[in-house]
């Protein structure tokens, strides 16, 4: 013990930067039957066809990528408008453009810039939407993901998310990072960094705070940590291990795992550590807290049957309903926001896959195609699942719309990367 | 495509040398485990027979000699299983009745599991993997009062890709304190 002792000292590093380095590139498999033909023209004073960054590129790759546009080849248009009175209509239904996106950005006094982007039902010939926006440098990327969204909204009808974020740990030769990217993989941030394992982060539902476990005090204990200041404090550590913490909805508790001398039961604590309550008590293995979207019952994984499947039981306390019955490993419980489906993680011949359930009649669908999934995280609409798998022998970040139908692979830098979670959706 | 088939004649003859059909749920075969485990620290059992060697009026350790079932430390488990085979039984006993009659003896025993399925589910039960120990090692007088059980899950699981290596993984490993 002593030795462990002497190797706990200063081992953990807790950066907070901004540096986006590695960032994760995402293939993309598949997309829905009927995609909405879409036309995004570079903005003016950008190109994006020469550079990736710019923001109507960025708008650009966030609609193809999710699958439900087919983003068209502009190049064979002579004059790109940038305003209204320069779009010829004619132009964009010879290319079978059913929308047109167009935009300017246009540097502004004190180093900032004005983007005004307007969309337009081609075939109508009206606009649609139309929107500016004054802004600093830096918050190019995050307009860019907030265009899409609003064009995403227009034309699907519900929320997008691709303003949104996502926190996940990559493991290098030697050290663990906790790290937080934009939901398309780009403008990494690290976190957290140790030599010990770092696992199960949890967003707060007003995403400026991240729970998680580290292993840096020689067994699990678990932390919450300011995305904003980088501050943190010791959430839970209790004799035994601590872990697997959940956030509720309305942001005011923590669903947590405790040991103490004996297995893994579920409890509940405030977000300032008071008010420890037990909610499980049994000798078998409770593990894997997952909140309903309406905050009253915990989705968790129990082998209270002998072999672990999900159950659910109310918060307010009761008797425990299992869940997921075909198959002998059923884990990993998240539930989608609208309450209606839940994903886990079942043991298949082939390994072990993501998969969706229908919670109002039980019916459930294996997703994946891979054998190492782990770590299911809804998208805030609950249209797409991110989860890790193991991509020839390496893990990566992977997700999956919920029909099935579009299939994304993260692809990066060589570092192993684990346990995701989808970040809120913040306005 | 020629590749493929390669890989798939070794994952093929691995697993025609473990002699069984499925990864899942199969009854670890004692010889191999027993083979295959790291050897408990050999460095350490080294030192120890130099230094009693040298000098005759060091105590007889018997945590220490690599003769007494005492210097094992490690019990291995069945996939998704808690339960300590027969095999490890005297073992256990061994420790427990240790701990019982040595009133310094702290130990922490650390549980482990394979790299498949869900870390947080692993994690549970490596604890339960642990806490399993644990009872056969009150069973022999060992007080809970000096005996620790944590759990590391799968985090320090071997990248494995087969039964043999995957066995190494489920694990308990009794830690004596100041050892």
């Amino acid at each position: 013990m002593k030795k462990y002792l002497l190797l706990l000292c200063f081992n953990l590093l807790v950066l907070f930067s901004n540096s986006a380095r590695a960032d994760l590139t995402i293939e993309i498999v598949g997309g829905a039957a009927n995609q909405i033909p879409i036309a995004v023209a570079p903005f003016q004073a950008q190109d994006h066809k020469t550079n990736s960054n710019t923001i109507s590129a960025i708008v650009e790759a966030d609609l193809n990528r999710c699958g439900l546009f087919k983003t068209l080849d502009t190049r064979g248009i002579n004059t790109i408008p940038h305003s209204p009175a320069e779009i010829n209509f004619s132009d964009w239904t010879a290319i079978q453009a059913q929308t047109l996106t167009i935009g300017m950005v246009e540097p502004i006094s004190g180093n900032r810039l004005r983007v005004t982007f307007r969309l337009f039902d081609v075939l109508r010939q009206t606009q649609l939407l139309g929107m500016e926006f004054n802004i600093s440098q830096a918050q190019q990327r995050v307009t860019a993901h907030k265009i899409a969204d609003m064009i995403y909204e227009k034309l699907i009808g519900e929320p997008g998310d691709f303003a949104t974020k996502i926190a996940y740990v990559a493991k290098t030769s030697n050290k663990y990072l906790l790290q937080v990217a934009d939901a398309d993989g780009f403008a990494v941030q690290t976190i957290v960094t140790s030599q010990e394992p770092l696992i199960s982060p949890s967003w707060s539902p007003d995403g400026t705070k991240l729970a998680y476990v580290s292993f840096e005090k020689k067994k699990p204990v678990i932390y919450v940590q300011s995305l904003l200041t980088g501050q943190r404090s010791i959430l839970a550590n209790f004799k035994g291990n601590n872990s697997a913490p959940a956030w509720s909805p309305d942001g005011s508790k923590i669903a947590i795992v405790l040991t103490y001398s004996a297995n893994s039961q579920i409890y509940v604590i405030n977000v300032d550590g008071s008010g420890l309550k037990k909610l499980s008590s049994n000798n078998a293995i409770e593990t894997e807290p997952a909140w309903s979207a309406d905050g009253n019952l915990l989705y968790f994984t129990s082998n209270r049957g002998g072999a672990p499947q999900i159950y659910s039981m109310p918060v307010s306390g009761g008797e425990a309903k299992r869940v997921t019955f075909e198959g002998g490993y059923n884990v990993s419980p998240h539930i989608s926001s609208n309450g209606k489906l839940l994903t886990y993680i079942k043991q298949v011949p082939e390994g072990f896959r993501v998969a969706v359930m229908d919670l109002q009649n039980g019916l459930g669908q294996v997703l994946g195609n891979n054998s190492e999934d782990e770590s299911p995280s809804f998208s805030p609409n609950g249209r797409m699942i991110l989860y890790a798998s193991k991509i020839r022998g390496k893990g990566t970040l992977a997700a999956v719309s919920t029909d099935g139908k579009i299939k994304q692979t993260f692809t990066d830098t060589g570092v192993d990367i684990r346990e995701p979670s989808w970040g809120p959706r913040v306005n | 495509m020629n590749k493929k088939l390669i890989i798939s004649a070794v994952l093929l003859s691995l697993l025609a040398a473990c002699s069984s059909n499925t990864v899942k749920d199969k009854p670890a075969a004692p010889a191999p485990v027993t083979e295959s485990a790291p050897a408990p620290a050999p460095a350490a059992e080294n030192a120890a027979d130099t230094s009693s060697a040298k000098s005759s009026d060091v105590a007889y350790n018997p945590l220490k000699d690599p003769n007494n079932i005492l210097s094992k430390r490690t019990i291995y488990f069945d996939f998704d299983k808690d339960e300590v085979k027969a095999e490890y039984r005297d073992l256990v006993a061994a420790h427990g009745k240790y701990v019982a009659e040595h009133a310094g003896a702290k130990v922490t025993l650390q549980g482990g599991a394979d790299n498949r399925g869900s870390r947080e589910y692993n994690l549970s039960l490596g604890q339960r993997r642990s806490v399993s120990v644990k009872k056969a090692m009150n069973l022999n007088g060992a007080p809970d009062a000096r005996i620790e059980t944590i759990s590391y899950g799968e985090e320090k699981a071997h990248d494995c890709k087969d039964e043999t290596c995957f066995q190494q993984d489920r694990r308990v490993d009794i830690v004596y304190d100041n050892d």
